[in-house]
């Protein structure tokens, strides 16, 4: 999962950029890898390739802003639909 | 009068209220008001001198809004530099306005240290530096160090300027692909902060939430027209996790929300029931025309919040207002002139125009920026002689028309300047971008309608023969280059270019392809 997560921003946000290192724990919003409209964009790719539906009151950093926090948050919301 | 004199009266007047708040951190006026005090001593003892330029380049941060008090209390003018900005248009605005000093933080200084060297600084004061590094060179300076400084006086430096000494350099995409720095004195920042204000109703009970940049105009004016007033903002660095943006709306029992469309839009695909927005008393919009669609929704949804609909731009601030209660019989008006100011419509003769005939608006004021630093030419472009022998009128580039009651409508711009995300883009800096990508014979930059972004930018490419280019490839170059929201969100390769008939690429062809899917 985690991997996937890392592709995806990777290719998406970061455009495969050379040296544009983050760690599972690094902030996206900081490192100024996703804005507002990523955001959608990724919401997107949630929604499309794990199956959850993400609320409106879940856009928050806590749930959104590192690759732990996105394991984290899918872990929960996958074990919630089951 | 002076513009850091808004900070300092609040501070006399009510010392002991919130001024700022950032994530956790709450500053109240005295505290701001101490900081830039100190800081703005460090910067005359680092030898900044009346009329300097001082570049802040810095995310919405407790630093950035002291940084720009502090520069104006040691008599210089601020430049605020986008948080996106790379290096190379970096070292562009620094060798262009010629700074004496930077303030910024330890990851942007990383992004840009080479454009330091051997320039014009003579200090750079870094937030977030560690212990070990703040030896290496006296010019580097630790910004906490000096805010905190006990031993730094905390009370203002003899003032040094008038009002007719330039306050800011805010750098604005010219057509020329070359940034332009708009010269804006403490007079013109008063006058646009003051009219504004007296249309807003702001009042010292007012709680501002701000996601826009300190680098845009209509962000950084949130924080001088709240500090005038001595109200409250509250800065986020950026719309990025609605929800998290909402809660905090709703728990610091905001009264005003500044809006570009790119907002609205996003939030209008939220559930916007879940939050109650009872302390809400105004939200504005400008940057953009919002849509008449998000109009008629915000209504609906928050019937009992003003709408204001406003338009301007960097070389004046603003314009235009909307008043609130002519939202739902002219929806698709930016209002009329701001107070305190005058407009008028002209042909391309110069003639000023009736109500429904389109031409360019003018706007006389004495918040209407000085020029363009050190760009004689596009200075004259943009301010004319006006009716009166002693001024200069502003010539905005923008067409307009107006009813019969005088109320504006926004037609569209004069040249080929992009609006996306509410900040202008000028596909020729996107275009000579573009053109030092290897690969690339024939690049044009057009905007197409987007429902978030209001324009995407969009890259057409000639690729030179056997050149093997992806998608990926140009968006990561600009990526490297350009400022986020000036990076294109759609490229298209073509084997050739349609051309006018004088051999230019045909851009409304480009345009229309675009609109109409093909």
């Amino acid at each position: 999962m985690k991997e996937i997560l890392r592709q995806f921003i990777r290719d998406n946000f970061l455009f495969g950029l050379q040296g544009e290192s983050f760690s599972d724990d690094d902030s996206l919003l900081e490192k100024r890898i996703i804005d507002s409209t990523g955001v959608l964009e990724l919401i997107a790719f949630l929604e499309e390739n794990f199956g959850v539906k993400v609320q409106d009151d879940e856009l928050l950093p806590e749930n959104l802003d590192s690759i732990n926090r996105l394991v984290r948050f899918l872990e929960k919301k996958l074990k919630a639909a089951a | 009068m002076q513009l850091e004199e808004f900070l300092e009266n609040s501070a006399r007047c009510s010392g002991g209220k919130t001024a700022l708040v950032v994530g956790e951190r709450r500053l109240t006026y005295g505290d701001v008001e101490r900081q830039a005090n100190r800081l703005a001593h460090s910067l005359i003892a680092s030898g900044v001198e009346r009329g300097d330029r001082v570049m802040v380049y810095l995310e919405n941060s407790v630093e950035a809004v002291v940084a720009v008090f502090a520069v104006l209390k040691a008599g210089a003018a601020f430049v605020m530099i986008n948080p996106t900005t790379k290096e190379e248009k970096f070292s562009y605005i620094l060798h262009h306005c010629r700074a004496t000093a930077l303030i910024t933080d330890r990851a942007k200084l990383d992004s840009i240290h080479g454009s330091v060297g051997g320039s014009s600084l003579k200090a750079v004061f870094v937030a977030g530096l560690g212990d070990r590094e703040r030896q290496n060179g006296h010019r580097i300076l630790r910004l906490e160090d000096i805010v905190t400084d006990e031993a730094i006086s905390g009370d203002p430096p003899p003032k040094r300027t008038i009002d007719m000494d330039l306050a800011a350099l805010v750098y604005t995409s010219g057509s020329t692909g070359r940034p332009k720095g708009v010269m804006i004195t403490h007079l013109n920042a008063i006058s646009a902060a003051l009219s504004i204000i007296s249309y807003l109703e702001n009042t010292s009970d007012e709680v501002v939430l701000n996601v826009l940049p300190l680098s845009f105009g209509y962000g950084l004016y949130q924080v001088f027209m709240m500090f005038r007033v001595g109200g409250t903002v509250i800065l986020e660095r950026s719309f990025t996790y609605p929800a998290a943006i909402l809660d905090r709306i709703v728990r610091e029992r905001v009264t005003g929300f500044p809006m570009i469309p790119t907002i609205s839009a996003m939030l209008l695909q939220m559930d916007l029931k879940k939050w109650d927005f009872s302390h809400l008393r105004y939200l504005t919009n400008a940057g953009a025309a919002m849509p008449l669609e998000h109009i008629a929704k915000i209504r609906k949804l928050m019937p009992r919040v003003k709408i204001y609909s406003m338009y301007g731009q960097t070389e004046c601030t603003r314009v235009t207002y909307l008043p609130p209660d002519q939202i739902d019989s002219r929806p698709g008006s930016v209002g009329r002139g701001m107070p305190n100011q005058e407009h008028y419509i002209v042909d391309d003769g110069g003639n000023r125009v009736g109500p429904g005939v389109v031409g360019e608006l003018v706007v006389r004021g004495s918040h209407v920026m000085k020029g363009y630093w050190e760009m004689p030419e596009e200075t004259d472009k943009a301010l004319h002689p006006g009716p009166f022998p002693w001024e200069k009128v502003l010539h905005t580039g923008d067409l307009f028309k107006t009813d019969a009651e005088g109320y504006l409508y926004f037609v569209g711009r004069k040249d080929d300047i992009i609006k996306t995300r509410g900040e202008k883009v000028s596909p020729r800096e996107v275009e000579d971008a573009l053109y030092t990508l290897p690969g690339v014979a024939q690049a044009a930059v057009i905007g197409v309608p987007d429902k978030i972004l209001g324009s995407a930018i969009k890259a057409v490419i000639v690729p030179e023969a056997g050149a093997q280019l992806t998608e990926k490839d140009v968006l990561r170059h600009c990526a490297s280059r350009l400022d986020d929201y000036m990076v294109p969100k759609f490229v298209e390769f073509r084997t050739e270019m349609p051309t006018t008939a004088s051999g230019k690429v045909a851009k409304l062809i480009l345009s229309e392809q675009a609109r109409q899917g093909l």
